[in-house]
């Protein structure tokens, strides 16, 4: 059992503003670092302002903002079927969940009820998305931690979700499969065997995975003990999804505010256990991750038995309009955490306004109180084990 | 090498040690050879990125380059004339003379150590009473080549790679350095082919089965050798995904390739070292060196050509374990490299010595106690062999996996 190398209570945080901290750093005779906004392990353009004392880091100020572009104000200016496509753009990597979630949304504004089989076709493509998306994190951690070979594994088998999902939607990475009221297309002939087909495969893979880098005797040196979050700590900084259930806290919303079909299917909510270190470490954040897209395969098959015949369209108005000021609030398990979509109807075809509330950006938070007294490397497998991805932090 | 010059000069009916012109001779030849070394290291480099990309895109599930040439084996060509054309960049904050002159150490450290490394029974250029500690010496000079580097770039992310690697290397070269002193001691000299002929053509009678402290040794050099390699898992001074690309990050074109030029090629130096200390050499199982230099015309052209292919396919076969490690390890953390060399391989390395010298003491007296010490380690490494085999193929049954070398070439 590792140590823990740094004590799991909250500092206090001071409120001062980037510029006044390099003012300061500037006095103390530490080295101020830019890490990014072209660093190759900050995951898309993100900057950390670094303050160090040789490898030995001193704090690490996460800049957001390089990747805004104005998401939540576009949703102000498109009709309700017009922003779908955006949603993508919230979470490239989890597109169908923030499609879920606005639809979701908007679904509840109109008191819509989504046909039974359109609801499964969603659970199968967002559970998919699910397991691509923490292909990707997995795979960018261990490359971070400087194992590259997993990241092709992980890939390639993306490769095959990919597949699968182009030929549900047509697209491989934006889908806009989601509609308000259904899904776009039913599944197509023989979805099914394909699905359990590649469902057998990756079942076997994911135990390979495991013997190539979860195990690995380096991995877990690097990442036992490292930053770990306390439960209280994780809630404090409204840590959601994965990241929370390293640290030991048993919520996911598909469980505890169930949504869509997932009352109808069998799943665990893997929570941290501190298996080779301390609960809610950076191993036991890739941890359950692992254990999730597990978990997503039990929830396919399910769905897979499951399916009814039907409908994948609800009966909608060719213009959707609404009453003005009507607000309703959706909460989605994204594979990032919970994410909550706000819509407050506006007077004509638009709404109102838009509010997207996501996993990444409060994650970012986290960063500075936990990088104190950590190292530059470990910074990086921080960063990659919290599972932040730019275009969902900023929007 | 003197001595094949003074053949020559005799041959053409002069007595060299009175011909006025044997030092022109020995300076040409001294040229000649230089030559010959620097481009053998740099192709023997190329290849190997090749080969490397080859290798890792095998284990990765990809491809890799295969466009250029039969199976893209002309890809390092095309990588070579591509740096050499590319602008030589110095940036505007930089240290220009120690920026230029970095890689130059880099070279000349690398290429001095192909001086003393052997590579058959008589192909050495040349066979110093000290060629060893030769070796361990000038290989210091890439370290000063990479601080240097990392200092004159005037960049933070190089200066961070540049003190890692001084901190890394320089550690790393007292355990490397002390498990070179056991062959060393058991075969009495400095001299590189002086101690492959003291060890046997067949397995049992390399010094890494001569008994446990030498096993150990050979563990603790190819660790070290890594780490002095910059190869993963102690690739911390170019560590891509934290210092972006280390102490090299502001170099450009023909620059640039010295440094992963010399990279590459110490996979060469580093397998070759282990060869002739620990596995034999370019020794034939079964012929002894004694019949090797008493042998005459075309046998000893075969014998020669036959000892070469042995050097050269027991260090390729480690150079394609340094690349296999590469591709499968993570990286470890500045703290854990230096835990690593200071708390286990250094007081290792000094108990293997202990061991080692008291053990010699102990086969000098009841010699029958040696040859059964090298019976059991050689047992055990088949028994390890054949686990490590047994596993492999469990694993990949596991898994499913399908055998496939000969697509997608």
């Amino acid at each position: 059992m590792t140590e823990a190398r740094r004590a799991p209570e909250t500092p206090t945080m001071e409120m001062t503003s980037n510029k006044e901290v390099l003012r300061r750093i500037e006095y103390t005779g530490d080295m101020l670092l830019n890490m990014g906004p072209q660093h190759p392990s900050t995951h898309g353009v993100i900057n950390f302002l670094v303050q160090t004392d040789g490898e030995v880091m001193k704090r690490a100020i996460p800049e957001v903002g390089y990747l805004h572009r104005s998401l939540e104000k576009i949703g102000e200016k498109v009709t309700y079927n017009g922003y779908m496509p955006y949603t993508d753009r919230v979470d490239y990597i989890t597109a169908m969940c923030a499609n879920q979630g606005y639809a979701m949304a908007v679904e509840r504004l109109l008191a819509v009820t989504v046909p039974k089989r359109a609801e499964y076709c969603r659970t199968i493509a967002t559970e998919l998305n699910r397991i691509s998306s923490h292909l990707v994190s997995l795979g960018t951690m261990a490359m971070d931690v400087g194992a590259v070979t997993p990241f092709p594994y992980a890939l390639r088998e993306r490769e095959f979700i990919n597949d699968l999902l182009e030929e549900l939607c047509g697209a491989r990475l934006t889908y806009n499969y989601l509609r308000i009221g259904g899904v776009a297309y039913d599944l197509p002939e023989g979805y099914a065997e394909k699905l359990v087909t590649f469902l057998d495969h990756f079942e076997k893979i994911l135990p390979e995975f495991n013997r190539l880098i979860t195990y690995n005797e380096i991995f877990v040196q690097r990442l036992a003990g490292l930053a770990p979050i306390s439960p209280e700590m994780a809630i404090d900084y409204c840590l959601v999804g994965p990241n929370l259930r390293a640290s030991g806290v048993k919520f996911d919303v598909r469980k505890d505010i169930p949504y869509s079909i997932y009352p109808e299917v069998q799943f665990e909510v893997p929570v941290g256990r501190g298996e080779v270190g301390v609960t809610g470490d950076s191993w036991d954040r890739f941890w359950v991750r692992c254990e999730e897209m597990r978990q997503s395969c039990r929830i396919l098959r399910q769905c897979v038995a499951q399916i009814p015949k039907g409908e994948v369209m609800a009966k909608m108005p060719r213009k959707i309009k609404m009453t003005e000021g009507l607000e309703a609030y959706s909460r989605i398990e994204s594979s990032r955490g919970d994410m909550q979509y706000y819509v407050v109807a506006g007077a004509g075809e638009n709404a109102y306004r838009v509010k997207v509330r996501t996993g990444s950006f409060t994650a970012m938070g986290i960063i500075d109180v936990l990088s104190r007294g950590l190292m530059i490397a470990d910074l990086v497998a921080l960063i990659a084990s919290l599972d932040v991805v730019a275009p969902e932090i900023d929007r | 090498m003197q001595g094949f010059l003074d053949n020559l000069i005799r041959h053409f009916g002069h007595d060299p040690a009175t011909w006025p012109w044997t030092q022109f001779v020995y300076l040409g030849g001294m040229a000649l050879f230089a030559f010959a070394v620097i481009n053998f290291a740099a192709i023997t480099a190329g290849i190997f990125s090749w080969a490397e990309r080859r290798v890792a895109a095998r284990m990765q599930s990809r491809v890799g380059p295969n466009r250029v040439g039969p199976g893209g084996f002309l890809q390092w060509v095309a990588d070579a004339v591509k740096l050499l054309t590319k602008e030589d960049l110095v940036p505007a904050e930089a240290d220009k003379i120690l920026f230029r002159a970095a890689p130059y150490f880099m070279m000349v450290g690398f290429a001095c150590v192909f001086v003393a490394l052997p590579f058959s029974h008589r192909l050495v250029i040349a066979d110093m009473n000290i060629g060893i500690f030769f070796i361990i010496a000038v290989t210091a000079l890439i370290v000063v080549g990479i601080i240097m580097s990392g200092w004159s770039s005037n960049s933070k992310w190089s200066l961070f790679g540049a003190i890692r690697s001084a901190a890394q290397i320089i550690s790393y070269e007292i355990p490397g350095g002390i498990a070179l002193m056991i062959p060393v001691m058991l075969a009495g000299t400095l001299s590189t082919q002086g101690i492959i002929r003291a060890q046997g053509g067949l397995p049992w009678q390399w010094f890494v089965f001569d008994n446990p402290a030498a096993f150990v040794a050979f563990v603790i050099y190819f660790i070290s050798a890594l780490a002095e390699g910059n190869r993963t898992p102690f690739d911390l001074p170019e560590a891509e995904s934290e210092l972006v690309s280390g102490y090299n990050t502001e170099y450009s074109g023909m620059r640039f390739s010295y440094f992963f030029l010399v990279e590459w090629g110490n996979m060469w130096v580093m397998s070759a070292l282990a060869t002739t200390m620990f596995l034999g050499g370019w020794q034939i199982p079964g012929v002894s060196a004694a019949t090797l230099d008493a042998a005459t015309g075309g046998t000893a052209v075969a014998l020669e050509l036959l000892s070469l292919a042995i050097f050269v396919g027991k260090t390729l076969f480690w150079v394609f374990v340094v690349m296999w490690l590469r591709w499968t390890l993570p990286r470890i953390r500045v703290d854990q490299m230096m835990n690593m060399c200071w708390k286990y391989l250094v007081p290792m390395s000094f108990a293997a010595v202990a061991f080692v010298a008291v053990w010699m003491l102990v086969v000098h007296a009841v010699p029958a106690l040696g040859l059964v010490m090298r019976a059991i380690m050689f047992v055990l490494g088949v028994a390890f062999t054949v686990f490590f085999v047994y596993r492999t193929a469990q694993n990949i049954r596991d898994t499913g996996d399908k055998f496939d070398f000969t697509s997608n070439w």
